[in-house]
């Protein structure tokens, strides 16, 4: 089986002022399809950099990155955007909605860069991603009348309409309290038992837990790269404490 | 990419902040309502003159006195003496010259009964009312007869009308008084209103030029001669065969200056125009001042907007979009906002003209070229005040962007 993702002797240097830094000092692994990988590291270790090579938002200095087969390192700007578009679905910390944007029409955005889908396959693909994270019912509604558990789903519908070879998520749940997080996670397992290929940049080993895989880097190296005893987030989130002032809506 | 998606994409995100979008258009429809109104109104006021200057005769000839030296003195144009009424029959020598008038006039108070108004009193042929194509409303016109015998016989304008005969009498058979010669009145003539120059042409008294000559001034030469070209087209042949004719009337050598000055309306028609389409530029140069104002003021908000939306462009990279969408979507932004205020501004510009030229009484002019030129220049003032935050929001870094606070 060909890997979703494969980085071999990756390195990444900065140039501040006179000095060379040294982001990623050749970073090698792979990812397989139907993979839950975590990327865990303290900030500094060079897991943002690593996710903005993988997530094909910059260029490593030297060595070798394939998606799905297509080597990245020599495409022009415009290819980089293309790859972004059919093979990639971000998720961010902080959701990054469009204010005063509905959530159906936050979900098309991506759609409407590429020119291969009709008005009326976008929409319908859209209402699809939202159903798939379980908000059929708040389509219509603003992102400032969403809690903030509604908006990441939102922004993880967004990440799906394109249909992405892998996700990318990037510290996804952490601006949500522990029970939202939780849900997310829960979410993600249930997105990965579909199929779908994800990495996870996180810095907290107990959502890392979550995840079927850790590899954790610390000062541009990997220095671990094992498998992870799989918990269950649903299980996890039935054994919370019911909270009194937290009420579901 | 598809333009249907950007052009979707550029209106949403107008739309997200539609008082912003207001805000910023009022410049553009400010600027081209005013540069509108400003040039439809400039051709409303020529057109006005043109067809008042129309009304009066555009096959109109004035000869009047150019001013001469006499001994190395200049002497002006009044000290001369040498118009006669048979200059102005000899005009009629040429085929392009069809009524001819001389002209004199007199100013003194006219009185009837215990109402007096200063008058002016113009002595012409009985031609002189076609020439200046003014109708008679009640009584009649003097005759040739009337002419032969210096006859005491006045046609009067309205104005002199109103202020003699206050309480509606018919003036028609009455006598009046211009200084102290009685004049009996035989006609009235129909209202014309103010000349382009806002003269009343209704204040005036005519009667026969010899009256005025003998009687009133004792003169016998003659202020001006007013004559009708044969047409329109033949207006200045008809002023070079007159040239000609006074010449040889008034025994001036080749080389020699003219006693004389031949003026066709034509050419106060040319300079009227002349001085109406200048304003209009002078007014069109100011308006589009604002226009260039409100140009800035899209750049501005543009300009703040991308740093506003740094994130969100950081975010449109990430998921796809190309520098050339991120670009072409700024662009559509501030070209669809500069040619909605455009539209507006234009159907304001025309409806204040409207309502400008209908009280002042002009013809409502409508330019389409001005309306036509507008609407590119708004195109061009989106592309061009937009190109700068365009190129700006596009050369962004994606993942710096993204990262923006």
């Amino acid at each position: 089986m060909e890997p979703i993702l494969r980085v071999n002797k990756l390195r990444r240097d900065f140039h501040v002022g006179i000095e060379v830094v040294h982001a990623l000092r050749g970073v090698s692994f792979e990812i397989m399809p139907g993979e839950f990988v975590s990327i865990m590291g303290t900030s500094g270790s060079g897991k943002s950099t690593l996710l903005n090579i993988l997530g094909c938002l910059d260029q490593p200095t030297s060595g070798e990155y394939y998606i799905d087969g297509t080597p990245v390192s020599t495409k022009t700007k415009d290819e980089l955007s293309t790859i972004r578009n059919r093979k990639i679905g971000f998720i961010f910390q902080s959701y990054n909605l469009l204010a005063r944007t509905s959530a159906l029409e936050n979900v098309e955005l991506p759609l409407l860069y590429n020119s291969t889908v009709t008005g009326t396959e976008r929409r319908r693909r859209a209402k699809v991603a939202l159903e798939l994270v379980g908000l059929a019912d708040r389509m219509d509604h603003m992102p400032n009348q969403l809690s903030g558990g509604q908006q990441q789903r939102v922004a993880i519908a967004r990440a799906l309409v394109n249909d992405p070879v892998i996700l990318l998520a990037d510290e996804a749940t952490g601006n949500l309290d522990t029970r939202t997080s939780y849900e997310i996670m829960s979410l993600f397992q249930d997105l990965n038992r579909q199929g779908k290929t994800i990495a996870f940049v996180t810095h907290e080993p107990d959502i890392a837990i979550f995840t079927g895989r850790t590899i954790m880097l610390r000062d541009g190296n990997i220095i671990k790269d094992e498998p992870v005893e799989t918990q269950s987030a649903k299980a996890a989130l039935d054994a919370l404490p019911v909270s009194e002032d937290y009420i579901t809506v | 990419m598809n333009f249907t998606n950007l052009f979707k994409i550029a209106g949403r995100a107008l739309l997200r902040n539609k008082t912003r979008a207001l805000l910023t258009m009022l410049g553009i429809i400010i600027g081209i309502a005013s540069v509108i109104a400003m040039v439809s109104l400039g051709q409303s006021s020529q057109r006005s003159i043109n067809d008042q200057i129309s009304t009066m005769g555009t096959n109109l000839i004035n000869v009047m006195r150019a001013s001469q030296r006499q001994g190395g003195v200049n002497i002006g144009s009044t000290n001369v003496q040498s118009l006669t009424a048979a200059d102005a029959a000899a005009m009629l020598e040429s085929p392009y010259v069809s009524m001819v008038s001389p002209v004199v006039t007199a100013s003194d108070q006219a009185v009837f009964g215990a109402n007096n108004w200063p008058a002016s009193m113009q002595g012409g042929s009985p031609k002189l009312l076609d020439i200046r194509k003014m109708e008679i409303l009640s009584g009649t016109n003097f005759t040739q007869q009337d002419v032969t015998n210096s006859a005491k016989v006045a046609v009067l304008g309205q104005t002199v009308v109103e202020n003699l005969f206050p309480n509606g009498e018919d003036p028609v058979g009455q006598i009046i008084r211009f200084g102290k010669i009685p004049f009996r009145v035989i006609g009235v003539l129909a209202p014309k209103g103010q000349n382009q120059m806002g003269q009343d042409q209704d204040d005036v008294i005519i009667a026969p030029y010899t009256t005025v000559q003998k009687r009133i001034l004792a003169i016998n030469y003659v202020h001006m001669i007013m004559a009708s070209a044969a047409s329109e087209d033949v207006a200045t042949l008809a002023q070079a065969d007159v040239e000609e004719i006074l010449r040889k009337q008034h025994k001036i050598k080749p080389g020699q200056e003219d006693d004389f000055r031949v003026r066709t309306q034509e050419e106060m028609l040319e300079t009227m125009e002349s001085v109406s389409g200048f304003l209009t530029v002078l007014l069109a140069a100011i308006a589009s001042i604002s226009l260039v104002v409100g140009g800035i003021g899209i750049m501005n908000i543009m300009y703040v907007t991308v740093t506003e939306r740094t994130r969100e462009i950081g975010l449109r990279m990430s998921i796809g979009a190309k520098n050339r969408d991120i670009l072409l979507q700024f662009l559509f932004e501030s070209t669809i906002l500069s040619l909605i205020g455009g539209i507006i501004g234009i159907l304001i510009g025309l409806g204040l003209s409207y309502a400008a030229s209908s009280a002042l009484n002009w013809p409502y002019v409508v330019s389409p070229t001005a309306v036509v030129v507008s609407f590119l220049v708004c195109a061009a003032t989106g592309i061009f005040f937009g190109w700068y935050p365009a190129r700006k929001a596009a050369s962004l870094d994606p993942i710096t962007a993204l990262r923006y606070e």
